[in-house]
């Protein structure tokens, strides 16, 4: 009994021990590999086509159709991230009018922090065309290593269903010609 | 007697894994932004009740005026913003979100007055940082905290409650949400009680 009584507290310690990490990751390094992010599958047609993803109920971002995806860490209460959408805009409709690029990267949004309804009034206020996702508790935010927003990564997905993350950033987009000549040649796009 | 000790332990665990606090803080602030750490949610006894008129205040604005919530009776509905302090991680979102919001304000013919107990150039320098605020910013630093004090949200350390109040045109409450001063206040909620003010 003894015995059994020790190995709890040698256990619990190593958890209390392990507590802090529980909210300090890191940001996903630059030639490393994404955390595990699961979104739920978009309700809307439109956004499952765009992302290549079949009906069901939740997915991972390499499993996107796309050679390179591009990830917007944002909130709705962010006067950075509010000032940047229409420049985020921009870079969607530079990528959608361009026919080399249009199916190689695809644009994703997730709001840190932001109810489904904080991140439908950000989408509806800007007139945001890609889909975007709520995560109100936080929960992504954490595995991403608590960046400050806006912020942007970018993931190279392998034919082979590996991915590297080529990009990852605090900041807005900037010049979106510059940005995109960035994350081309970042992902090795010609 | 270990099932005990382990059963006694579990509590502590989840308390240890749910109190990490949580925000996203906006790069618009760069590193200026004192993190207080986790506080106790709620330290105060509210003294106003909805359905109930409110005690009436006049308090700086940071624009130079005095603002009195008598002055918007019979004219429009007035939702009290308090949050606890300038230069912190919570706080510095909200009203950003609020200024994005404004239309939601204005559907429901609502003023918003955001509050804190932080002087006049301290609220001046902290809003400036979140672009041009359409509501007004009141001060209630000096006698400290005496309008917070009045509804019963000042806490012991001399800040505000994160309290949202929504009053109608007849000066009545309709709405309280004194909320866990560690997190931020869902904007789905507000925007459903100033629809009920219709």
């Amino acid at each position: 009994m003894k015995k059994a009584l020790t190995s709890f507290i040698v256990a619990f310690s190593f958890l209390i021990l392990s507590l802090p990490s529980f909210g300090q990751n890191t940001p996903p390094p630059e030639g490393g590999i994404l955390p595990k992010i699961s979104l739920p599958v978009p309700g809307a047609e439109g956004y499952r086509k765009y992302l290549g993803l079949k009906a069901g109920s939740s997915f991972l971002v390499p499993q996107i159709k796309a050679k390179v995806v591009l990830i917007e860490i944002f909130s709705m209460y962010c006067p950075h991230c509010q000032k940047d959408a229409p420049v985020v805009n921009d870079l969607y409709s530079r990528i959608m009018n361009d026919g080399d690029l249009r199916d190689n990267i695809k644009l994703i949004g997730i709001g840190v922090g932001n109810s489904d309804f904080e991140v439908d009034f950000f989408r509806k206020t800007y007139d945001i065309k890609f889909p975007m996702f709520s995560d109100a508790e936080f929960s992504i935010h954490k595995v991403l290593g608590e960046v400050r927003t806006p912020y942007f990564i970018a993931v190279k997905i392998n034919l082979n269903g590996t991915h590297k993350v080529v990009y990852s950033k605090l900041g807005g987009v900037g010049d979106p010609d510059e940005f995109l000549k960035k994350i081309k040649n970042f992902a090795g796009l010609k | 007697m270990i099932q005990n000790i382990i059963r006694r332990f579990i509590p502590i665990i989840a308390l240890a894994l749910i109190s990490v606090p949580a925000f996203a803080l906006s790069d618009a602030y760069k590193n200026n932004i004192y993190n207080p750490g986790e506080l106790k949610p709620v330290d105060s006894t509210l003294k106003v009740k909805v359905g109930e008129p409110v005690p009436d205040f006049t308090l700086p604005a940071i624009s130079g005026e005095k603002i009195s919530l008598s002055q918007f009776k019979g004219k429009k509905n007035v939702v009290l913003s308090f949050v606890p302090a300038a230069w912190t991680p919570v706080c510095s979102d909200q009203w950003p979100g609020y200024n994005l919001a404004r239309s939601f304000f204005e559907e429901n013919d609502a003023i918003l007055l955001g509050i804190t107990v932080d002087s006049i150039p301290t609220l001046y320098a902290w809003t400036n940082q979140m672009g041009k605020l359409w509501f007004p910013v009141l001060s209630d630093f000096w006698p400290h905290g005496e309008v917070a004090g009045i509804y019963g949200i000042l806490r012991p350390e001399g800040v505000t409650e994160r309290a949202l109040f929504v009053i109608d045109k007849e000066g009545i409450l309709r709405y309280a949400n004194v909320a866990d001063i560690n997190k931020r206040p869902e904007l789905g909620a507000l925007v459903k009680e100033m629809k009920k003010l219709k």
